[in-house]
């Protein structure tokens, strides 16, 4: 597997504390902690659909700082550890680091980028729900759906140059991403979601995932199944305007676990028409945002 | 161990004719070891008055460990006597505040400021040192003495500190609300949320099972506590329970109300008791009054 230095991964690492979240979380955000009485559920939501406020308060909570004694996985634990109003002023610092530019020098998509990981968040948390056969918990399979693709938004943010390459010779080449990163970057965007989140103490499991969502999917192991089949699905419904995410074939063993191929397992979730509006609506860029 | 209240009103001080039986200091509490090793809990503003104490014993060694940072907890930092005299030595323990990214300095920084005081932190003269704690971070005082923080519930990062000494123990919440779920019933996230809090609630209670002597924040009535929701605070009720769920045998109530008089004090507190009288069984519940101590003696032997 391609690896990373530990001088990249360093100066990547100290970069996402820089980082600017997502316009409409953003500006939920503002508005929500400027409401001594704001909605607590609706302050947990908000976080939870954005992957870097996500990313930047369970790196917090799993740090050395605190040794809690079971890695943290989901806004609501994190709640529940440190308290509404130290995760209400946590979000507020996240949100006054700025927006996510719509153009950026990348060329890169964060709009179809966030619809992308919201479905595939919700698609491997129902998936896992409907297909679960063990003690996996579905909010792990929402988050390591939300966080797959994090290595895509660093690149863009702090690689840009070599990114916006890599987006290039994947469309003009007709190769994956992966394939492209590795050339332009040394790296690709699964190694580099995989090594943050292991260096910042984050669960085994999502390091796992998040650097082996392309690769050798054991069937057996429920949560990359899940993300597996809920990032396919989420790239068959909504396409990808780069064309630089390919749906994947599921193997043979992952059709047998799901009992079908990808359109029978879309037609056995029903309606899932409610779940892209809400990640279309998310990602909606907002009305200005004033920091 | 000993332990002697300083200071006991939350929020404000609150001095005045109403207040004058339980004190209107903020939160201060001194233990001493049976090695005479002296630890203070919270230095609101009950800790000037200790520190003029500790005059006729210098130099001192103190061991300040804050439960939080909120005005009514470390307001008498600043004023504690013994960091203006060389030779005394001070450590002040606290936790890790994430959204400053700062440990307990902070506290002495910010309030040691020129508009706000005439001393520069940089000017203490005692020897003064920090020490930023993780939950569950045990810190040895002396050979005999331990002191273990645990991380509680309140709109800043709050840990309660459970102090072990020689077979007696005492656990202080400073301040803390049980964890109540943000999410109604048959809400999607409810019962992931119940579980979360339950398993919080049960390592507490694992953390201080068998304390002597339980202090714990018991802010508010049963009846006042819905509009104050969300607040951080215990009542009289969710101390009685987290005394007898911890099988604690001396609840001491605290950090309270600093408008309610001490006759009004009573009364509330009468009625919480009696409440509970028969599931409280043989804990012995009280008031925390500024003055007031105990010496906690193992086997069940206190004298007051």
């Amino acid at each position: 597997m391609p690896e990373i230095s530990s001088e990249l991964t360093q100066k990547l690492s100290a970069a996402v504390d820089k980082m600017p979240a997502f316009p409409k979380s953003v500006q939920r955000i503002l508005e929500l902690t400027r409401d001594i009485n704001c909605s607590h559920k609706e302050l947990v939501m908000i976080i939870e659909k954005d992957p870097v406020m996500t990313m930047k308060l369970l790196r917090i909570l799993n740090s050395a700082y605190y040794s809690f004694p079971m890695r943290i996985t989901t806004v609501n634990q994190s709640v529940v550890y440190l308290g509404l109003n130290t995760i209400k002023n946590m979000a507020l610092s996240f949100a006054t680091v700025g927006v996510l530019p719509q153009q950026n020098a990348a060329g890169f998509d964060f709009q179809g980028y966030l619809i992308h990981s919201l479905t595939t968040a919700s698609l491997a948390r129902t998936l896992c729900q409907k297909y679960g056969t063990d003690e996996t918990n579905p909010s792990d399979c929402y988050i390591a759906g939300l966080l797959h693709d994090f290595g895509k938004v660093v690149f863009a943010q702090f690689l840009a140059a070599d990114f916006k390459e890599a987006l290039a010779l994947s469309t003009d080449q007709s190769i994956s991403l992966n394939t492209a990163e590795q050339q332009t970057i040394g790296a690709d965007h699964t190694v580099v979601g995989g090594m943050l989140v292991e260096k910042w103490q984050f669960p085994t499991f999502l390091a796992d995932n998040i650097r082996n969502h392309h690769g050798d999917i054991s069937p057996d192991n429920t949560m990359q199944s899940c993300l597996f089949v809920a990032d396919q699905i989420s790239k068959q419904l909504v396409p990808d305007s780069s064309g630089t995410m390919l749906v994947e074939e599921l193997s043979s063993a992952l059709v047998e676990r799901f009992e079908g191929e990808l359109p029978d397992i879309i037609a056995a979730l029903g309606d899932l028409s409610s779940l892209e509006i809400e990640a279309q609506a998310f990602a909606q860029v907002g009305r200005e945002v004033r920091v | 161990m000993r332990l002697k209240f300083w200071g006991v009103r939350g929020s404000i001080p609150s001095p005045g004719e109403a207040t004058m039986r339980y004190g209107g200091n903020t939160t201060c509490i001194e233990i001493r070891t049976d090695a005479s090793e002296l630890i203070i809990l919270d230095g609101g503003t009950g800790i000037f008055p200790l520190s003029q104490t500790l005059l006729g014993e210098l130099p001192v060694t103190a061991h300040i460990f804050n439960t939080h940072s909120h005005w009514d907890h470390v307001q008498g930092l600043p004023f504690f006597i013994p960091n203006f005299i060389p030779g005394n030595s001070v450590r002040l323990y606290g936790a890790f505040d994430p959204i400053s990214g700062e440990g307990p300095e902070r506290i002495m920084n910010v309030q040691m400021q020129y508009s706000y005081f005439p001393v520069r932190e940089a000017e203490l003269k005692c020897h003064f040192e920090y020490h930023a704690l993780q939950p569950n971070e045990v810190v040895s005082i002396g050979t005999a003495t331990t002191v273990t923080p645990i991380l509680l519930n309140h709109p800043v990062i709050n840990l309660g500190y459970r102090v072990d000494s020689n077979g007696t123990s005492i656990f202080f919440t400073g301040d803390h609300e049980p964890h109540f779920n943000i999410y109604e019933p048959g809400d999607d996230g409810y019962d992931e949320y119940q579980g979360l809090i339950e398993y919080q609630r049960q390592s507490i209670i694992g953390a201080i099972r068998g304390v002597d002597v339980i202090v714990a924040d018991s802010a508010y009535t049963r009846e006042e506590y819905p509009s104050r929701k969300g607040w951080g605070h215990g009542t009289f009720d969710s101390s009685i329970q987290l005394a007898k769920d911890a099988a604690a045998r001396i609840l001491y109530c605290t950090h309270h109300e600093p408008a309610r008089s001490d006759d009004e004090l009573e009364r509330v507190f009468a009625e919480a008791v009696s409440r509970h009288a028969a599931e409280a069984g043989e804990i012995e519940i009280l008031l925390a009054r500024e003055g007031d101590g105990v010496v906690i003696e193992p086997q069940g032997k206190q004298q007051k």
